[in-house]
């Protein structure tokens, strides 16, 4: 009787998953390729132009970011002029430079799907019914997982490492959005609606502004999972750090993989520090 | 005509509204709607109407339904029965486009907690109503800042919220609303979170910008001392009904119920109640054609000690008392310039209660009540006393 199990067929929920993702494969090919060379060639040829600029200038032009950023105030320059230095030392700019410009890309394409979506969720609650345990399926399920449907839609590269990105990180920025616009207090919202403003007018000049500080705090958490996808994504062989990380545990290299490892902090620290103070900053005047 | 007529409006919170709407028709009450269908009644059929020019005060304790009647004014919340005609136009039943047309140029509203953007100068904030009508930066910029100077912040223009002191970041709200030029000015509760001393100082200024704009003002409050203080109108509400409307005096003499009654029990009456209210009218002789022995009669006939003195135009001379009187009358004076006294403290038709119990204290004669120098009426002080405590005859019509 306890045994019950053994008389029940194991559900083929692998294989149903397998046919759904080739389905979806070969009948959107007509999408998924051109998004793979198309859009590949231009990451790469974006990625190989951040790698030509000279070291010296990116490690400049950080610096002076970083000086006003945090108000006029040395410490994260110094930091960053430092980290950058020795990793350029160790002989990873140019991975430096590929991991930076997939996290930016990856980034970007998450503000820019999920901003709109966390706007739809705070307006409907429809919309927040359906979305939320989708965002948290997103976010529970092992980011390795994401690797295989992209390789079978975008075989291997830098495009598949984005596309597993894109479903990993976006959650954050959807759900601070979503967060940041009900938050707005209800009197300022009626405030908006009793002088005659338009959905969108209401959307763009008081929700927005008023939620810019959460919906920072969402991008920044947005931008931090991207990074550490687009290091898992060396798996699926997006170049970078990740990349020397993989090969060196593949050679079990301990100290190249650890300086290849410090080159993802490195640039983590930074990109966090940035963002953050960006955060922070539109926040001060309110 | 009125510039807001509201026709048996109602709110039900929940989901049962049309089972409540019957149940409220029925006769029943608020608890037993909400035992019985889990909705909550948030205005039961008010009726009104507020003329334009005045101030209708809208007042009630907590959760008697204040907050949700405003809103159901310029619908930001939408009605469950009944109608709101602002000038002729039905805003329950009016399309989206409308209803926008309507909130941007006729009413306005002014926040409890000021609800200003904190994010925006405060001439942002002033210019906002305007901006979202897309008028050109330049011209709603000069209409903001007029509307600013008005209210005393012509010079914070540059400053953001929450550098301002509560009392500033209000009248920042009092301007934003008054930008855009609305006939009708809805205020909830607009001066509650302000302490004791602003709120005064607010409620005057709002008279004083009252008296120039001559806008129509609908205003929320709990507190039946500022009701009175500013209304020209006062509607009571509770449980979501209006149970009386009136002009403050009427509301505070003759309440219409128990609840009023009670509401108005702690009103202290001598900051109400003013000269108009309680004058009587005077016996007189005139100084043209009267000498002592007319004052003399006059006095014994109506038992008084003393009579006031005017010319043929009512404009008031002064008192003559018994005894001077007679004595002139024993020594052949025959004019009562001679003993005319002039020494009795006068007061306006405006004068509240609370000045005049002092007055009226001090003085041997009656107290008269003098407009442009022409006597209205006299003060006695047995009517000051009665009326502090509640009783005896007040006139109730409008000065
Ligand atoms: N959105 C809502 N949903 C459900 N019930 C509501 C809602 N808004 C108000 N109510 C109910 O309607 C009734 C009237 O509330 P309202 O806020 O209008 O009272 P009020 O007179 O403004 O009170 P206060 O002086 O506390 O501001 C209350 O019983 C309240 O619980
Ligand atoms: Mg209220």
């Amino acid at each position: 009787m306890l045994n019950f199990m053994e008389n029940i067929e194991k559900l083929p929920l692998s294989s149903w998953v397998s046919d759904f993702t080739g389905w979806i494969s070969d009948s959107f090919a007509f999408l998924f390729d051109p998004i793979k060379n198309e859009f590949g060639d231009g990451l790469e040829s974006f990625a190989d132009m951040l790698a030509a600029v000279p070291p010296v200038i990116v490690i400049l032009i950080v610096a002076v970011i970083a000086f006003f950023l945090s108000g006029k105030r040395f410490g994260l320059a110094a930091f960053s002029v430092v980290g950058l230095l020795l990793v350029w030392n160790q002989g990873l700019w140019e991975e430096l430079m590929l991991s930076f410009s997939l996290v930016l890309v990856a980034s970007l394409l998450s503000v820019i799907i999920g901003v709109p979506i966390g706007i739809l969720m705070s307006k409907s609650k429809v919309a927040e019914n359906i979305i939320t345990p989708v965002l948290d399926f997103m976010q529970t399920m092992p980011a390795f997982v994401y690797l295989i449907p992209a390789v079978a839609f975008f075989s291997i590269g830098m495009v598949p490492g984005i596309f597993a990105s894109l479903i990993f990180a976006t959650p954050p920025t959807v759900r601070f959005t979503n967060l940041g616009i009900r938050q707005v207090s209800e009197e300022l919202v009626e405030a908006a609606d009793a002088f005659g403003s338009t959905g969108a007018q209401k959307l763009f000049k008081v929700e927005l502004p008023m939620a810019k500080t959460t919906i920072m705090a969402g991008i920044n958490q947005t931008v931090m999972l991207a990074l550490s996808m687009v290091v898992i994504a060396s798996m699926i062989g997006a170049p970078g750090l990740g990349r020397e990380v993989l090969s060196a545990l593949q050679r079990a290299d301990v100290g190249t993989g650890f300086v290849a490892g410090l080159g993802i902090v490195i640039l983590a620290i930074i990109i966090d520090r940035f963002t953050q103070s960006f955060s922070l900053k539109k926040g001060t005047n309110i | 005509m009125p510039v807001i007529k509201v026709d048996g409006l109602s709110k039900v919170f929940g989901k049962n509204a049309k089972q409540a709407l019957k149940l409220l028709e029925a006769g029943k009450t608020k608890e037993e709607i909400l035992k019985q269908t889990g909705s909550t009644v948030g205005v039961n059929r008010a009726s009104f109407e507020v003329e334009a020019g005045e101030i209708f005060v809208i007042m009630g304790l907590s959760g008697s339904g204040k907050s949700t009647l405003v809103r159901l004014l310029n619908r930001l919340i939408d009605p469950t029965e009944g109608h709101v005609i602002v000038d002729g136009e039905d805003l329950a039943t009016m399309n989206k486009k409308d209803l926008l047309r309507v909130r941007r140029t006729k009413m306005s509203m002014v926040f409890q907690k000021f609800a200003l953007f904190p994010f925006r100068s405060i001439l942002e904030n002033a210019e906002y109503g305007l901006e979202i009508q897309g008028m050109a930066k330049e011209e709603r910029s000069q209409k903001a800042r007029k509307s600013l100077e008005m209210v005393g912040l012509g010079n914070y223009i540059e400053q953001y919220p929450a550098q301002l002191s509560g009392g500033m970041q209000q009248r920042v709200g009092l301007a934003r609303a008054l930008a855009n030029d609305p006939e009708v000015l809805l205020m909830d509760e607009a001066f509650s979170a302000l302490d004791p001393l602003i709120r005064k100082e607010m409620q005057d200024e709002l008279l004083d910008l009252q008296e120039k704009m001559k806008k129509t003002i609908i205003f929320i409050t709990h507190d039946l001392d500022e009701a009175l203080r500013i209304g020209d109108k006062i509607a009571l509400m509770k449980d979501g009904s209006i149970v009386q409307v009136g002009s403050p005096e009427e509301i505070l003499m003759n309440p219409a119920n128990d609840y009023v009654e009670k509401f108005v029990e702690d009103v202290d009456r001598s900051k109400v109640l003013t000269a108009y209210n309680i004058m009587k009218r005077p016996e007189t002789v005139n100084i043209e054609k009267h000498g002592p022995r007319v004052a003399l009669e006059r006095m014994q006939k109506e038992g008084i000690s003393s009579i006031y003195v005017t010319d043929g135009k009512r404009n008031l001379k002064g008192y003559v008392t018994a005894d001077d009187a007679s004595t002139a009358l024993r020594s052949d004076v025959t004019s009562l310039m001679a003993i005319l006294k002039t020494d009795a403290p006068t007061v306006t038709k405006d004068t509240l209660m609370n000045a005049i119990f002092e007055i009226s204290h001090n003085s041997p004669v009656p107290i008269p009540v003098v407009e442009d120098g022409k006597l209205l009426g006299i003060i006695v002080r047995g009517a000051v006393i009665s009326a502090l405590a509640g009783q005896g005859e007040v006139n109730l019509t409008h000065a």
